[in-house]
């Protein structure tokens, strides 16, 4: 970073400043290139989604054809969710993990470097595809056969390569998170005392290790089923096409738990700074974690209640989906209790947290409903669905990584970001979301099945204004873009060690910006 | 310095918002609202079972509801009294071992009391004995087949939507993407018993006022129950992508009385009957 | 983990067969029943699916029948190859429900080898099997459903059993 105290880093030619970038083995430079990827998959995601919007805006084929239109809805999901969301808390990690726990540096920093650089080579792949002869994938970022096998487009294959390579970066970056909390934390830093954020990545990478190889392993087999005359998934060679799902589930649903832990440990960060209290029950809110993670292993079968799995199957896994709900619902409570009789201000960090809150919970509430069997054969595959998985992925997840940009931008820049800007980012963005993703509980419950390239028309008067209100969330994160720019460039006032009041953790004791290395002794830690 | 005096908070004022927000909140769920075009809430339905289904998705949406009226508005308290601009000092508690049990077995109970319905209900749907009526739905890339296998009858069914309608050439009419060429006709009060499979790819067969979803798997039978209450027409979609045309493949059940559908079986006869031959 | 993946395979077909949970029937063939049990009737019905247009006419020659626990009973489906090729085809059952899949016992069926037929060849093909007697009390319809597949491009699977009685084709 230009601003840091950067004695190695003298300002060269354009080859040195590429090799500098290409072989860094630095956690803070490596955190900035994963949130820097993460910002610009985030765009281009959200370029495939207003084009879903703009054709579902009116009934009749506008702007896509049918064809095209399953192809956005398929890169759509893969980039948000593996190229954008995920690499966002990467990022994180590898910026905040060291400092937090008092350490010069993650404990592998050279496979620090590959873990992150497979990625673009992943999203170049990914891309390619849509240049491909015969179409990009299109049947959804959850593959489901035969439609991905015996029906699949040449470009699946590809798609298959770029499922491998991001799966190996992250099963990488979760090895070096787990040996690194293990190993590197400051004396007297017991688990017990480690920052919050630090068990939520904790709990992550063991998950991220167990599930990630199921998916190598079913798209593997896909592969062999398109070209190596296996018959994994097809019924004419004795398999099955409920065993591909099965297994992308076993992945899938530990997935969007890997994907929201790390969102639970940066708003427990900022939840407390803002509110001048510590965060409540701090050894409820790790053993929730541990919970959550525990239970997310034997829920899957609720992604195909459909799909005609036995009474038995159906009973178990509705009871093991619903008791979710529990632990998630201590952590909620928790960070209500936090605030309760605090000091609270209203910065951007906060202010997206507390909308975390309040929308992720509902998100939360629509899966309750639909973990209830009977009543999930009205919603499965439905917008309900898809407002269910938005509400937690976008005023949920993604809220929580704008939260943790906007407290941790000072600390990276050396600058306070614009707040002005930054409120207006916020209520943009929250009248945005709710616009385009409330409207599709009811198109769910009204009958509009998902992944349609076309509506009949009692659907019409929803789907205008979630069109609307997607364009408006799509505007407001140009805010996002202006105020991360500017403050890179050092526009701004110029921000202390400490930058929030109500802050604690080893992190706020570096100055703003972080020094390229921090920590090269232990610090004090009581 | 100006100081900023909050007044306390004017109950009157929460009470009538609460008021006014529960009634609007009973409007959008009120299902079979005049306004289809603005339907908020899914519909009771014509079967015992779609209407368990409806009644156990309400219970589960109100309680949802209660839970989130009590969390957020200690919430939306605390945001307004224990802000730092009011001149309040934070307090120093941070733990409360009781209370941690308390608000996980509270949920606890709460999922009990909703988990019982459901597992009736799901009981009952299990329960595919003694049909009156079987019927072969198969799902094809992009339509539907059905066959009365006693009655050897077997016909697909297309979306009759016009091209020009789908194009914006003509006005769409009111059952755009919703019509189908031969509908699929059933008596009513009959228990019927419905067997789904595929010719290519998983589909799904979803008709929300029957309450009946199911995938349909290439190699594999499905099978579901259904007792139609009511006479009428009952429209649904595909609901798994199942490739270029997932959108464009509905589903039309048309219910008569028991003498109209022993006339039109009857009546079927030339290339709508094949026998039981697939 | 990646391993377990593949592991899911076997762990899958060995759950699946115990708890009969997909519907799925054996591979194996069984010794024929040599007890009825008089007092249930359960009826079985035969259902048929062409997989991917397969231009074949394929049917049971019943559509249904009301029989014992334990009765052995012997079945016909027809099948006859319209297209004008040689073809190699593969017939997969499936029941349901599908925890009564364990109960039903085949002895000879056209199920357990692919077949191949000659272009507008037809055939009765036998299937001869007993519904066990520990079916649930609670299950008395089974379907019983084949799909007929084009096996060309697969490899040659050997689903093969050891025939206990010659039934003429």
């Amino acid at each position: 970073m230009e601003q840091t105290l950067d004695l190695e880093h003298t300002p060269q030619s354009f080859l040195a400043f590429i090799k500098r970038w290409l072989f860094t083995t630095n956690h803070k430079e490596i955190g900035t290139l994963y949130l820097l990827f993460s910002l610009l998959m985030f765009f281009i995601g959200g370029v495939f989604a207003l084009l879903i919007r703009a054709e579902l805006f009116q009934p009749g084929a506008r702007l896509l054809n049918p064809e095209f239109f399953n192809q956005m809805t398929t890169l759509h999901g893969l980039v948000m969710l593996f190229l954008a969301i995920m690499p966002a808390f990467s990022g994180f990690a590898n910026w905040m993990i060291p400092l937090m726990i008092g350490a010069p540096d993650m404990a592998m920093p050279r496979m620090n470097n590959w873990a992150f650089w497979i990625l673009p080579v992943a999203a170049i792949l990914l891309f390619s595809t849509l240049f491909m002869d015969g179409s990009a994938p299109n049947f959804g970022w959850t593959m489901y056969a035969p439609l991905s096998t015996t029906y699949g487009p040449a470009s699946t294959d590809y798609l298959i390569l770029a499922i491998h390579l991001m799966g190996l970066s992250s099963l990488m970056g979760a090895i070096n998170i787990i040996v690194t909390l293990l190993n590197l934390r400051t004396p007297g830093m017991t688990m017990m005392k480690m920052p919050i954020f630090c068990w939520s990545w904790f709990v992550t990478a063991f998950l991220l290790i167990g599930v990630m190889p199921v998916l190598a392993a079913a798209v593997t087999m896909m592969l062999m089923d398109r070209h190596f005359a296996t018959s994994f998934f097809n019924a004419a060679g004795g398999g099955d096409p409920l065993l591909y799902q099965h297994l992308f589930w076993f992945f899938g649903h530990p997935e969007v738990y890997i994907i929201i832990l790390p969102a639970f440990g940066i708003i427990s960060q900022i939840i407390p700074t803002f509110s001048r209290k510590k965060l409540f029950g701090y050894r409820f809110m790790v053993y929730a974690l541990l919970a959550i993670a525990f239970l997310s292993f034997i829920v899957w079968v609720h992604h195909m209640f459909v799909t005609g799995v036995p009474l038995a199957a159906e009973l178990f896994f509705m009871y093991t989906t619903m008791l979710i709900a529990v632990p998630t619902g201590v952590k909620v409570f928790n960070w209500v209790t936090t605030m309760y009789r605090g000091a609270i201000s209203f910065e951007t960090p906060m202010l997206f947290a507390l909308a975390f809150v309040i929308l992720f919970t509902i998100g939360g509430f629509s899966g309750v409903m639909l973990s209830m069997v009977p009543a999930d054969f009205q919603y499965q595959d439905t917008y309900f669905v898809v407002a269910h998985f938005h509400y937690v992925l976008v005023p949920g997840a993604l809220f929580a990584a704008i939260a943790g940009t906007y407290y941790w931008l000072p600390k990276m820049t050396g600058v306070m970001y614009n707040e002005r800007l930054g409120q207006w980012h916020f209520w943009l963005s929250v009248i945005g979301v709710n616009l385009t993703f409330f409207p599709m509980h009811f198109l769910g419950l009204a009958g509009m099945p998902r992944r349609v390239a076309d509506y009949s028309l009692q659907f019409a008067n929803f789907n205008a204004i979630a069109s609307l209100g997607a364009f408006l969330f799509g505007f407001a994160q140009l805010f996002f873009l202006y105020i991360i720019i500017q403050a890179i460039r050092g526009k701004g006032k110029k921000a202390s060690a400490q930058v929030w009041e109500g802050a604690e953790g080893l992190e706020w004791t570096l100055s703003s910006p972080a020094p390229l290395h921090s920590f090269n002794t232990p610090p004090k830690f009581e | 310095m100006r100081v900023i005096k909050k007044d306390s908070i004017d109950m009157d004022h929460v009470k009538r918002f609460f008021l006014v927000f529960f009634i609007f909140l009973h409007f959008l769920v009120t299902p079979g609202l005049a306004f289809a075009a603005w339907q908020t809430n899914m519909p009771i339905g014509v079967t015992p079972i779609s209407h368990a289904i409806y009644h156990l998705h309400m219970l589960v949406f109100w309680i949802c509801v209660g839970i989130a009226v009590v969390v957020f508005s200690i919430m939306l308290y605390s945001l307004i009294r224990h802000r730092k601009s009011r001149g309040v000092t934070a307090a120093q508690f941070h733990e409360h071992f009781f209370l941690e049990i308390a608000w996980a077995i509270v949920p606890f109970i709460i999922l009990i009391v909703i988990a019982t319905p459901a597992t009736k209900t799901l009981i009952q749907m299990n329960d595919n004995s003694d049909p009156e009526l079987t019927i072969k739905v198969t799902g094809y890339q992009w339509r539907w087949r059905y066959a009365y296998l006693d009655q050897g009858i077997d016909f697909f069914s297309n979306l009759s939507t016009p091209a020009q309608e789908l194009q914006n050439q003509a006005k769409k009419n009111p059952w755009y993407l919703l019509e189908v060429d031969h509908p699929l006709i059933v008596p009513v009060h009959k228990k019927i018993r419905f067997l789904f499979t595929s010719n290519d790819v998983i589909h799904s067969w979803w008709v929300p006022t029957l309450g009946i979803k199911r995938d349909t798997i290439p190699g594999f039978i499905n099978e579901a129950w259904a007792k139609i209450e009511s006479e009428g027409v009952y429209r649904g979609q595909c609901a798994e992508l199942c490739g270029t045309n997932h959108a464009f493949m509905p589903i039309v059940v048309k219910a008569v009385n028991e003498q109209d559908f022993n006339l039109w079986v009857k009546q079927q006869s030339g290339e709508l009957l094949h026998g039981t031959n697939t | 983990m990646f391993g377990f993946g593949f592991t899911m395979i076997p762990l899958y077909n060995v759950l699946c067969k115990n708890l009969g949970i997909n519907g799925k029937t054996d591979k194996n063939a069984y010794l024929t029943s040599n007890e009825i049990d008089w007092s249930r009737s359960i009826r079985v019905e035969f259902l048929t699916n062409n997989n991917n247009y397969l231009p074949w006419d394929f049917y049971p020659r019943l559509q249904h029948i009301q029989l014992h626990p334990g009765e052995n009973i012997l079945v016909y489906f027809v099948a006859k190859n319209n297209s004008k090729r040689l073809m190699t085809v593969q017939a997969i059952p499936s029941v349901s429900p599908g925890l009564a899949a364990r109960y039903l016992k085949k002895t000879e069926c056209f199920c357990f080898t692919q077949q191949t037929f000659n272009p507008g060849q037809r055939r009765d093909m036998p299937v001869l099997f007993h519904i066990d007697q520990h079916l649930p009390k609670n299950i008395n319809t089974i379907t019983l459903a084949y799909t007929l597949f084009d096996t060309s491009g697969l490899k040659k699977t050997k689903l093969t059993s050891q025939t206990l009685s010659h039934i003429p084709a």
